[in-house]
């Protein structure tokens, strides 16, 4: 009669153990895979992530995919149902499609019942980050990631006496960070070509990548400050003279007299690597790229401390700077869902956020922003304040894609390619996404 | 004669007849089913039943990345939207334009390769293997590094140019300039793939018996006539073979380009397969990529059929 | 015009010498750009993207390493205050201002292609040299048109083949496994296979295997003891071939797979370092992905010669 008596024994040493576990629901001694872009804020994340790790005992594995492929892969990886990414930091433009195709969990529940509130993150971010529809009350990603296109320059150059002089005599005006485009144009003409330190270098370093985002980025951030708005306020999707409006066709000349005057050599091609390169090796006097990289850049043993500087987008008729940035969500598909969602609980909290700001990471918390000592805590806080107070953002729909990937093709053409007038390229944009909207059954 | 085995060979004899006709196991008629049957298998699962599935797909509205959406037939739609969108044809120019400068530039190279080699000069085997290697590269790998080769300011491509012809090095972009990119693409695939074309020619000429030559020679007829009488027309099933081979690869081509020039600047170097992956990949419009994909293959189908008509018969004249 | 005696059909000294001259420099040329890629993953990333390029530099491993680990940037205070380095790559890594966080997802990656390259033509040799033969041995009803209808399955556009299987294979839970690779890529190598066997198996004699059936051998046993090793210098040719495509192959593998069966084409050119793309890195992950082909084929290239004379050509 031993065996039964050992049997319940045992059971109820089971029992035992199970009780005495960790009331929460998640098991401790799991990993969790976070799925986000290859850049400078990933690596900050994986060290900051050691603390959920130090707290929770859940193990954190990342992947993390460069940005050119960076779409491709997650949204294959979405669509195909895959199990690989627990959490995903995705861009803002994906939310129209995973939200209404189920990719990504619905989080307002969670956030209501681990207190988590929406009031504490900067308005433009959870509009931008986490609403689906637009401006509604469905949250399907907590603000992670604010981010913006802002500008570098180079410092030390802008402070020699010899090149102070000689643009003074030239534009009656200091060599300095330009306000507008048209000063901007004038900054890089001034330096294109000209001998620095032994070496030829060049005006600006902007976008003109044709694979995943890149031209539409930049020329979208000429665009905007010259007072783009997509579609007719009083009725959406109603395209003509909005996209393709006098302004808009202006500024996207304008992009293209910048291209032809004022890059690098063979600079047909590039996004946010290419411009770090340009600038860290001291090609460019000025660099367009997103706010995320200023932290590395002034760090950065050749060119930053001392020698690097930062600007807002500079404005022609408005202040305007295209918006960046991610939300982090839960994949609908994945099998540790719990888990998922602590990790979300750990960084929605306050101090977390602050030792994400200074560890790299744009925090969106307002513990961080509205705090009275931000603007100081780094050069370009202050800029990153007064883009964030005016962002624009590409369309977030669920064939957002297609409508990038005209404009790309469009604007790529007209820059680089040379094919037809910037009102052609319009025009033959806004035809492009009527057809989109159409088969959307956004138009009628 | 035979290297069969002893102790088999002692069975067999052993054995009395009515017996080793039962032993001979599987008929013939089995056997040959049996061996063609994985195949078959293989193929219906993995290329014909998504072929079918690809083709009921392109009727149509079906998107990939809305499983939940309602999915509507549409008939032809697709098919007209695409046989008559300008950027279609575009593309198709490109790849037409790629198709047949890569496989003139290779056929000319190849053969005249492959006619040296044979001249059999000494260590003419080491020297083979070595112009083969560039074909064991993957193709999107050689993509992306020629990339940084035909960079105007840190690549080897415009140094050397410069070196030979004194242009200076930064004043030409291969892979900026409408006029150039698409040359960029053809020299890195026949870079790529001339040696593939060489070893079928090299087949081809070493198929042929000496003394059809030596027959010449008697006949006093010169090496020019006996090059056009001989050489070029007994091997010429062989390069139409190679051309067919290429041909139909380079149609399909994606993964070098993509890399290389990602259809770039604009759309200059988008060849068709570049199209096809952004609607389907990337725009998610299954069906309409659907109808795409149904479209080229019909396509190389067609010309391949004709093609192959031709090449019989060269062959059996 | 030379005295002494040669064939009248064998060229001539001097036309020889011409030939090899001609050969020699194209052989070269081309082997510039790969020289070069093996160059540039010896040097240090400011070197590779110095301009003008060096010829000259001082070699570092520091792209082998870049490719094989993962690094973050530290302050110097923090790297000061390590203990003494314990390999090379963590001495390179500090030496920059960062340490090894980890391995890198190459060797995986690498390990990936080892296992699908070979197990897909492993099965399309196999399956292939079996059709083969049956084509070549047996009267099989509608033997040309199945010939032909096994050719035209390469002529879809691997982007296009790779809708239908993406849908399906997302229904089957065979996206991102290696399972799923391995038949997708002996599907589509077979249809070489079995033209290529078929060349090779039509020059071999029926008389030998007519010989073992007379002495009471059945078809099976005659295949495996007197077609197979016959066929040997046609298996490994095309065994080459198969392994080519299927070690080289990109469009596939990065449509449908992500992290689990990822192969190392489509991880390749992804690697980034601090700025733009690693080009060491990358110069080494290319490096020592051609070696095993590299090798495979110098061993068997009297194989892959001859093959290409009897394979390729004869249907």
């Amino acid at each position: 009669m031993t065996f039964p008596i050992r049997r319940s024994l045992s059971v109820a040493a089971t029992l035992a153990a199970l009780s005495l576990g960790a009331p929460s629901a998640f098991a401790q001694g799991k990993t969790l895979t976070l799925c986000w872009a290859a850049w400078d804020p990933a690596n900050a994340l994986v060290e900051l992530s050691k603390d959920f790790t130090a707290k929770t005992k859940i193990n954190m594995k990342f992947e993390f995919v460069p940005w050119p492929n960076f779409a491709d892969r997650m949204l294959n990886e979405l669509n195909s149902k895959g199990k690989l990414c627990d959490l995903m930091i995705g861009d803002s433009q994906w939310i129209g499609g995973s939200a209404e195709n189920g990719h990504y969990v619905k989080l307002n529940d969670f956030f209501a019942k681990n207190n988590i509130k929406m009031s504490d993150f900067l308005p433009a971010t959870v509009y931008a980050y986490s609403t689906w529809p637009k401006g509604s009350q469905n949250y399907y990603a907590l603000p992670a990631m604010g981010d913006a296109l802002g500008w570098t320059y180079r410092k030390d150059w802008f402070a020699r006496p010899a090149l102070r002089d000689e643009f003074r005599k030239k534009h009656n005006r200091d060599l300095a960070p330009p306000k507008t485009w048209t000063e901007l144009k004038q900054v890089a003409e001034f330096f294109q070509g000209r001998e620095i330190d032994g070496k030829k270098v060049y005006g600006a370093a902007i976008f003109t990548e044709r694979g995943s985002e890149g031209i539409t980025m930049g020329v979208t951030a000429a665009m905007y400050s010259w007072g783009l708005q997509y579609d007719d306020p009083k009725k959406p999707y109603s395209m003509a003279g909005f996209t393709n409006s006098k302004d808009a066709i202006e500024a996207l000349d304008f992009y293209k007299s910048l291209y032809k005057c004022c890059t690098p050599p063979g600079y047909n091609n590039a996004y946010m690597q290419e411009g770090l390169d340009a600038f860290k090796s001291g090609q460019v006097a000025m660099q367009m790229n997103w706010f995320a990289f200023f932290p590395g850049l002034f760090k950065d043993e050749k060119v930053g401390g001392n020698r690097i500087g930062f600007f807002v987008n500079p404005r022609q008729k408005v202040a305007a700077s295209t918006l960046g940035g991610q939300g982090i969500s839960v994949v609908s598909y994945s099998p540790n869902r719990a888990e998922a969602l602590e990790y979300i609980k750990w960084f929605a909290q306050a101090d977390v956020q602050k030792k994400w700001w200074s560890l790299g990471g744009y925090s969106c918390h307002n513990a961080v922003l509205k705090d009275p000592g931000f603007a100081k805590t780094a050069p370009f806080a202050a800029d990153f304040l007064e883009a964030m107070g005016g962002v624009k953002d590409f369309w977030q729909e669920p064939a957002y894609a297609q409508l990038l990937l005209a404009m790309q093709k469009r604007v790529h053409d007209f820059v680089v390619a040379d094919k037809g007038t910037a009102k052609e390229a319009m025009d033959a944009l806004v035809a492009d996404w009527t057809k989109v909207f159409k088969e959307e059954g956004k138009i009628k | 004669m035979s290297r069969l085995d002893p102790v088999a060979q002692r069975a067999a004899a052993a054995t009395p007849p009515v017996v080793a006709a039962r032993l001979r196991g599987l008929s013939d008629r089995a056997l040959a089913w049996l061996f063609i049957a994985p195949t078959m298998v293989l193929l219906l699962a993995i290329n014909i039943f998504p072929l079918l599935w690809t083709i009921r797909l392109s009727f149509t509205n079906y998107r990939a990345n809305r499983p939940n959406a309602a999915v509507l037939d549409i008939g032809l739609t697709h098919y007209r939207s695409i046989l008559t969108d300008p950027d279609v044809w575009a593309a198709m120019q490109a790849t037409a334009h790629f198709v047949f400068w890569t496989l003139l530039l290779q056929t000319l190279i190849g053969f005249f390769l492959a006619w040296l080699i044979d001249r059999k000069f000494r260590g003419h085997d080491f020297w083979t293997t070595v112009i083969l290697i560039p074909m064991m590269l993957s193709p999107a790998v050689v993509g992306n590094f020629w990339v940084f080769l035909y960079q105007p300011q840190i690549g080897l491509f415009n140094y050397a140019v410069s070196f030979f012809t004194g242009i200076p090095p930064s004043s030409f972009e291969m892979l900026g300039s409408v006029r150039l990119a698409p040359w960029a693409i053809v020299i890195v695939d026949t870079w790529m793939w001339t040696p593939y074309v060489m070893l079928i020619c090299l087949a081809g000429l070493r198929s042929i018996p000496d003394y059809i030559y030596e027959a010449a020679e008697v006949d006093r007829a010169s090496k020019w006539r006996q090059f056009w009488g001989i050489t070029l027309p007994m091997a010429l099933p062989f390069i139409m073979l190679a051309v067919l081979f290429r041909g139909i690869e380079n149609f399909k081509m994606f993964d070098m380009v993509n890399l290389l020039t990602n259809g770039g600047p604009g759309s200059t170097t988008e060849v068709a397969s570049i199209t096809l992956k952004r609607e389907a990949f990337e725009k998610w419009r299954t069906g309409y990529s659907s109808a795409f994909a149904i479209i080229l293959f019909v396509a190389v189908f067609g010309l391949a059929n004709i093609y192959v008509k031709a090449l019989n018969a060269v062959k059996n004249r | 015009m030379s005295t002494v005696a040669h064939s009248v059909v064998e060229p001539g000294a001097r036309s020889k010498a011409l030939a090899m001259a001609v050969v020699v420099l194209y052989a070269l040329l081309t082997m510039v750009p790969l020289a070069w890629i093996v160059l540039t993953s010896l040097k240090s990333p400011p070197d590779s993207i110095s301009y003008p390029p060096k010829v000259l530099f001082e070699p570092t491993l520091e792209g082998y390493c870049n490719l094989f680990t993962t690094r973050s940037r530290q302050t110097a205070d923090y790297i000061a205050s390590l203990p003494p380095p314990d390999d090379r790559c963590e001495a390179i890594a500090r030496a920059r201002n960062m340490v090894v966080a980890g391995p890198s997802n190459y060797a995986p990656r690498f390990v990936n292609s080892l296992i699908i390259a070979f197990g897909s033509t492993f099965v399309s040799v196999v399956l292939g040299t079996m059709a083969a033969y049956a084509f070549s041995r047996f009267r099989v009803p509608g033997k040309d048109d199945l010939l032909f209808f096994i050719l035209s399955t390469r002529m879809m556009p691997p982007i296009a083949v790779a809708i239908p299987i993406f849908l399906m294979y997302r229904e089957l839970g065979l996206s991102d496994t290696r399972l799923g690779m391995i038949l997708l890529y002996s599907a589509i190598n077979v249809s070489l296979a079995v033209w290529l066997m078929k060349g090779f198996i039509d020059e071999i004699p029926r008389e030998y295997e007519e010989a073992a059936l007379v002495d009471g051998y059945t078809r099976l046993q005659a295949f495996f003891k007197v077609v197979l090793p016959q066929a040997t210098t046609g298996i490994v040719a095309t065994a080459i071939f198969c392994l080519i495509f299927a070690w080289n192959e990109y469009a596939f593998a990065v449509l449908l797979t992500s992290g689990e069966a990822q192969t190392a084409p489509p991880f390749i050119p992804i690697i980034i370092g601090e700025g733009g793309q690693d080009w060491p890195a990358v110069a080494a992950g290319t490096t020592l992905f051609l070696l095993p082909i590299l090798v495979f084929t110098v061993l068997l290239r009297r194989h892959l010669l001859r093959g290409i004379t009897f394979g390729a050509v004869r249907k």
